[in-house]
């Protein structure tokens, strides 16, 4: 793959800054300074960067549950998202979605749903949409191999298939729905097997590979721009954290499982392939990971410092 | 205004017709809408009008399609789904509560669902207790949602143009027992707005607030209990979500005798909703205990005797109100 340096050092910003993000929700839920749960994305990086760089601004993302990475990845602001988080008025929802359901239609960023899977009809939808609007758009659907079980997908799969429409599914195959390692659940031996049924390209790839992931997306994303129809990849990844914050021991796997899988992880493979390559110097590496960190550090100031909203509120937006 | 008659089924094909000439993004969606024109034939014709891309015949996945609607909505378009019978929504709750519904407050006022969701209520056709039941009250229990129930041609028309332009997701619940009723309709272009109830029949002793068939039984109701001097005013919510409660308590004001009148189950419904609002603003101004019509709390039975058992008809509108008048404050 020939990908530019410039590409290249953007992924791993991206990467980093969902890892960093993350961290300081983990800390901030600690903290008390936030209400209500926080899924974390952390490990699964390398899906929703390697994803969104195949896409165009102007393209479509559904997220889930565990949504922050796709929305970094897609261009969400990391303040307002913080603010949302907490429950803050400054939040991108004002403080009325919290972190299951960050949305940001300018980036295209269609939002996520505490629903598992509940985000498959509208990525859907949104690429019916487009097949009827005529624009030369495409809807990235992420979503995990616990929705991989909801009977929402096949519905869509099918439809997406016989009308052709630019639908890319990002099965993000992280191991675990919820507290259940996803083979305890599952029948097939792969989630990406379902497009035989349909007859669409279907793909497994490593997703501790950011590179592999945009690969992927990218054939998938020519395919649906063509008018060909829709996709699927299965990113295998691995979810470092609980279910979510809280979930600290979980006993459905263990620790030695969680090293090996880390052996292998996404941001520190790419800094050190970057590194080989001569295409990210050590002091390059530093420079951009404290300009993370700062950004981070922002975003909690800027969440703090957002007042809660005001009870006024609390009957706006109920219609349009 | 000059009029002509036509049935209710053709006055919402109208009104289609005429939104989708009006507006490109407006699009048709469901089982067998297209080829076939509906089970009810109430798009018929629309796919030779505006072509497949706009008139799309879905396969039966009611969760999947009304997701797909959700998202057309959200990203430009203006989707009119039509679910067979509203029995079958069972399988599209997750789109509509979680998603449609909600989706606008969840994002701070980011989004919008212009999204109209027509499906049918109704029993009386030996259907039994999947094809027959009237649950449009589940809907009036959800913040974000919007109802209408229409009882004649002019109103479903002016009604169902209102719900295509309106912002919100507008579930538009059609009697399919009244599809035939033909009613005078305006050669001119026309809306009706939503959350606003119409007096259909002015009187002086007794309030039917009644819906959807409902309407035309309290009418027939009225007709016969004027023989015997008793005077009913029939006024009919036509949207219950929002309800036009003023125009509601006006009329209970002036009577002080109210029935309340709808297809749904009788427990915990559309009913109980409607007498509360009259008990909590107009408690002084009744005479009597408000009666409460509605079907029998049982699955819709197939049987003719027993299905027939459980359907709310003008009969029983006509001993409630001689009831009401026989009852001393």
């Amino acid at each position: 793959m020939n990908i530019d340096r410039e590409a290249l050092t953007e992924m791993y910003r991206q990467m980093l800054t969902i890892r960093r993000f993350e961290e300081a929700i983990e800390d901030v839920y600690r903290r008390g300074l936030m209400p209500g749960l926080a899924h974390l994305y952390i490990g699964e990086e390398a899906v929703a960067v390697g994803a969104c760089a195949a896409l165009e601004p102007r393209d479509y993302i559904t997220s889930t549950h565990r949504g922050h990475g796709h929305c970094i990845a897609k261009g969400c602001r990391l303040n307002e998202m913080m603010a949302e988080v907490m429950g803050r008025v400054d939040g991108y929802c004002r403080g009325k979605g919290g972190s299951m359901h960050i949305a940001d239609f300018e980036a295209g960023m269609l939002g996520a749903s505490g629903i598992v899977g509940g985000m498959i009809g509208v990525a859907a939808g949104a690429a019916l949409s487009i097949k009827l609007r005529g624009t030369d758009q495409v809807t990235v659907c992420f979503f995990g191999d616990g929705a991989s079980n909801q009977g929402v997908l096949y519905e869509t799969m099918n439809m997406a298939a016989l009308w052709k429409t630019p639908l890319i599914y990002v099965c993000e195959n992280n191991q675990f729905g919820e507290y259940s390692p996803w083979k305890d659940v599952t029948a097939s031996e792969r989630i990406a097997s379902l497009a035989d049924h349909f007859h669409i390209p279907g793909v497994v790839v490593d997703g501790m590979d950011v590179l592999a992931v945009l690969e992927a997306t990218q054939t998938a994303v020519e395919r649906a721009r063509k008018g060909d129809g829709p996709s699927i990849i299965e990113a295998v990844t691995y979810r470092y954290r609980g279910h979510h914050v809280g979930d600290v021991k979980p006993d459905y796997r263990t620790e030695e499982e969680l090293e090996d899988w880390k052996k292998r992880d996404t941001i520190q493979r790419l800094r050190d392939q970057m590194m080989k390559d001569n295409v990210l110097s050590e002091e390059e590496a530093v420079a951009l990971e404290q300009e993370v960190q700062r950004q981070v550090d922002e975003s909690v100031e800027f969440g703090k410092s957002s007042p809660l909203p005001s009870v006024e509120e609390v009957t706006d937006h109920v219609y349009a | 205004m000059s009029t002509r008659e036509m049935s209710i089924r053709d006055a919402i094909r109208e009104g289609l017709r005429e939104e989708m000439n009006r507006d490109q993004n407006v699009f048709v969606m469901g089982e067998n809408v297209a080829g076939a024109g509906g089970v009810f034939k109430v798009t018929q014709g629309l796919l030779q009008e505006f072509g497949p891309q706009r008139v799309i015949d879905t396969p039966i996945a009611e969760e999947g399609f009304v997701g797909m609607a959700v998202g057309a909505a959200l990203t430009g378009m203006r989707p009119v789904v039509e679910i067979m019978f509203c029995d079958f929504i069972t399988l599209a709750m997750d789109p509509i509560i979680n998603q449609a519904a909600h989706v606008r407050y969840m994002t701070g006022g980011q989004a919008t669902v212009p999204l109209t969701i027509r499906t049918t209520l109704g029993a009386g056709r030996s259907a039994a207790s999947q094809h027959s039941q009237s649950i449009h009250a589940w809907f009036c229990h959800i913040p974000g949602l919007k109802v209408v129930v229409p009882s004649s041609p002019h109103d479903a028309k002016g009604l169902i143009k209102s719900a295509i332009r309106d912002d919100n997701t507008v579930m538009f619940f059609e009697d399919k027992m009244i599809y035939d009723l033909k009613g005078p309709v305006p050669e001119e272009e026309y809306l009706l707005p939503l959350g606003q109830a119409e007096v259909k029949r002015v009187g002086e002793d007794v309030t039917v607030i009644a819906t959807s068939r409902l309407v035309q039984e309290a009418l027939s109701a009225a007709d016969q209990l004027s023989e015997s001097g008793i005077s009913v005013e029939v006024v009919d919510p036509r949207t219950l979500l929002p309800l036009d409660k003023e125009t509601l308590l006006k009329s209970a004001a002036k009577t002080g005798r109210v029935i309340v009148a709808d297809g749904g189950y009788r427990s915990y419904g559309v009913t109980g909703e409607i007498a509360s609002v009259i008990m909590e603003d107009a408690f002084y101004h009744l005479q009597a205990p408000i009666i409460r019509i509605g079907a029998a709390d049982v699955p819709v039975p197939f049987s003719k005797p027993l299905e027939d058992a459980t359907i709310p008809t003008a009969k029983h509108i006509v001993e409630a109100a001689r009831r009401l008048m026989t009852e001393e404050a």
